[in-house]
């Protein structure tokens, strides 16, 4: 609670510089009007103009704000909440790749984590692959997997998936691994002392420990995953989605649509990470370890 | 038949050798062995599945079309080479975690702005910031400096707060001692909170190398001259050559390792002191 002063101060001081920035970045086209109009600005009369320009280089926060609520609020207003225009519906469509690629990679990243954990050459053959791919932009090829997979047939939610599932499983499996090997050889002597098997080892020691691993990596996860979602609604030929909404602003220029949907993938980012923040406080509670 | 056969083959010696490798007592030689064998495994059943299932080259042209590629479209790629990594990505990468690490030494001077930065840096961290790539693109020009100004603004913040927590990792009995050899701030920072926070420091230099490339390749998609690897990658794909996209994939392939491996043998020659380094020879 104490810091809620200093990250106000923070959050207040980036929104006079954005304001600011707003003026320095626009004045060249407010000048250029005026000139053309022949007509000299005084330095209200400069800001205003600055602050309300159709297309500028930096819209003004409160520019940003009105088109989302623009595109949020009032369509649900109106009972259009998805109708194209909305930035629901194509928060919806980036979400649902988002959610099935988070989910295909938590799933892919567990496993991968448990053969890794329990067999000897998966660890040490799989293991520096695992690593060695994520020095490997992938996001490059996000095109050519759209690309090809459409050739196979393959269309709409799950190729984009496939990029966010790729993009996700790494966080996973680091965890994963290092949660499923947190507990001590005292612990685990302790369960061959009650002649334990593997599977009850594993369901009642590992797994359990491993918990708290597991929750720091799906947040990385879910993060890494909308950013997949994004780049993979690129080469869709700006269809749908927030990426989609990116590409269509910077093709026309529309500048404070692309600051819309920044903002609108940002809000849906924080939202995804703090409920996996929320369910992990909840489990961790249950379990007596938070 | 004869290629599927053979992909079968392959898998089955390929993984009973690692086996056999791998529950041998650990060495230098058997940990480098096991990833590698387990690579060539990959690219061979790779290469015989597409030729058994004959899979169109359009689709996933076969690893060795893709070296053909390689050797003779060099050019083409030490162009794209220069002007995606060298221009755009390092230039970025020195700028940003410059900025970053000089802003991280401000920010732990002065507590109140630590409590203020710090979680909106981690806030920041966790957005999707490669949707800035258009409106960088926008600001500074279609060349090179707007795929840096991208790679600047994605690798600030994990390298800021990497940074500051390194700061951060020395504890009172330490401060205390170089207090009573009489040291100021400055040679404090200097000969114990700063190699103290180096191990931080390289987490946050290798997370952002893998960020730079990524960053400087997809700003390309947004506008760029006609070269670049992130512009060659989107039009080959619709030309559908794609085994120049594999190849300009191999070429982002070794320099992403090549990029992380230096670092990781940078943190290795300068932090030899650290638990995580110690005990590994």
């Amino acid at each position: 609670m104490r810091n809620i002063v200093p990250v106000l101060t923070v959050v207040a001081a980036i929104f006079a510089i954005w304001y600011v920035a707003a003026v320095a970045l626009n004045a060249a086209w407010a000048y250029n009007k005026a000139e053309r109009a022949g007509v000299s600005l005084t330095t209200s009369e400069l800001i205003s103009d600055t602050w309300s320009q159709k297309k500028p280089k930096l819209p003004a926060p409160h520019q940003v704000g009105a088109e989302l609520w623009k595109t949020t609020g009032e369509m649900v207003a109106k009972g259009r909440a998805f109708s194209k225009r909305s930035l629901i519906y194509h928060s919806w469509v980036t979400f649902s790749a988002t959610g099935l690629g988070f989910l295909l990679g938590t799933a892919l990243g567990i496993t991968l984590a448990i053969g890794i954990v329990y067999n000897r050459t998966m660890d040490m053959s799989v293991m520096p692959w695992v690593i060695a791919s994520q020095t490997i932009p992938i996001l490059a090829i996000a095109p050519m997997i759209i690309v090809v997979l459409n050739a196979v047939g393959i269309s709409g939610l799950l190729p984009k998936a496939m990029i966010s599932m790729y993009l996700s499983f790494f966080p996973v499996v680091v965890g994963m691994v290092k949660g499923l090997r947190s507990p001590g050889p005292m612990q685990l002597d302790q369960m061959r002392t009650w002649n334990a098997t593997p599977a009850q080892t594993f369901w009642k020691l590992r797994l359990p420990s491993s918990m708290p691993y597991l929750f720091t990596s799906l947040k990385i996860g879910m993060a890494a995953s909308l950013v997949g979602a994004i780049v993979g609604e690129l080469p869709t030929g700006a269809v749908a989605g927030l990426g989609a909404r990116l590409l269509a602003g910077s093709y026309y220029g529309q500048t404070i649509q692309i600051w819309s949907a920044l903002i609108m993938a940002a809000t849906l980012a924080a939202c995804l990470v703090g409920l996996i923040g929320l369910v992990q406080r909840i489990v961790l509670k249950r379990m007596g370890m938070a | 038949m004869a290629w599927l056969a053979l992909a079968l083959a392959v898998w089955i010696g390929g993984w009973w050798l690692n086996h056999v490798l791998s529950h041998r007592p650990k060495t230098r030689v058997t940990r480098l062995a096991v990833p590698i064998i387990f690579g060539v495994t990959l690219v061979i059943i790779w290469e015989a599945l597409v030729r058994g299932l004959e899979i169109s080259p359009v689709l996933l042209p076969p690893p060795t079309q893709i070296a053909v590629t390689f050797a003779d479209k060099t050019h083409i790629l030490w162009q794209d080479f220069v002007q995606t990594v060298i221009k755009g990505a390092l230039t970025g990468y020195v700028l940003g975690c410059g900025a970053a690490f000089l802003m991280a030494i401000a920010v732990d001077r002065f507590d109140f702005l630590k409590r203020g930065l710090l979680p909106v840096g981690n806030f920041v961290a966790a957005l999707p910031i490669i949707g800035m790539a258009p409106i960088l693109v926008m600001w500074f020009g279609f060349d090179w400096q707007s795929k840096a100004a991208v790679v600047v603004v994605m690798v600030f913040f994990p390298m800021l707060v990497n940074t500051v927590e390194g700061l951060s990792d020395t504890d009172a009995m330490q401060r205390d001692l170089m207090r009573t050899y009489a040291a100021g701030y400055w040679k404090t920072l200097l000969k114990l909170r700063l190699p103290a926070a180096l191990p931080f420091i390289f987490n946050g230099l290798k997370i952002a190398s893998t960020l730079a490339l990524i960053g400087a390749i997809v700003a390309e998609f947004f506008g760029s001259p006609t070269r670049g690897m992130g512009f060659r990658i989107s039009t080959s794909v619709g030309q559908l050559a794609l085994d120049l996209v594999w190849a300009e994939i191999v070429v982002a392939a070794i320099v992403g390792s090549a990029f992380y491996g230096g670092i990781a043998l940078l943190e290795k020659a300068l932090t030899f002191w650290h638990p995580s380094q110690r005990g590994r020879t």
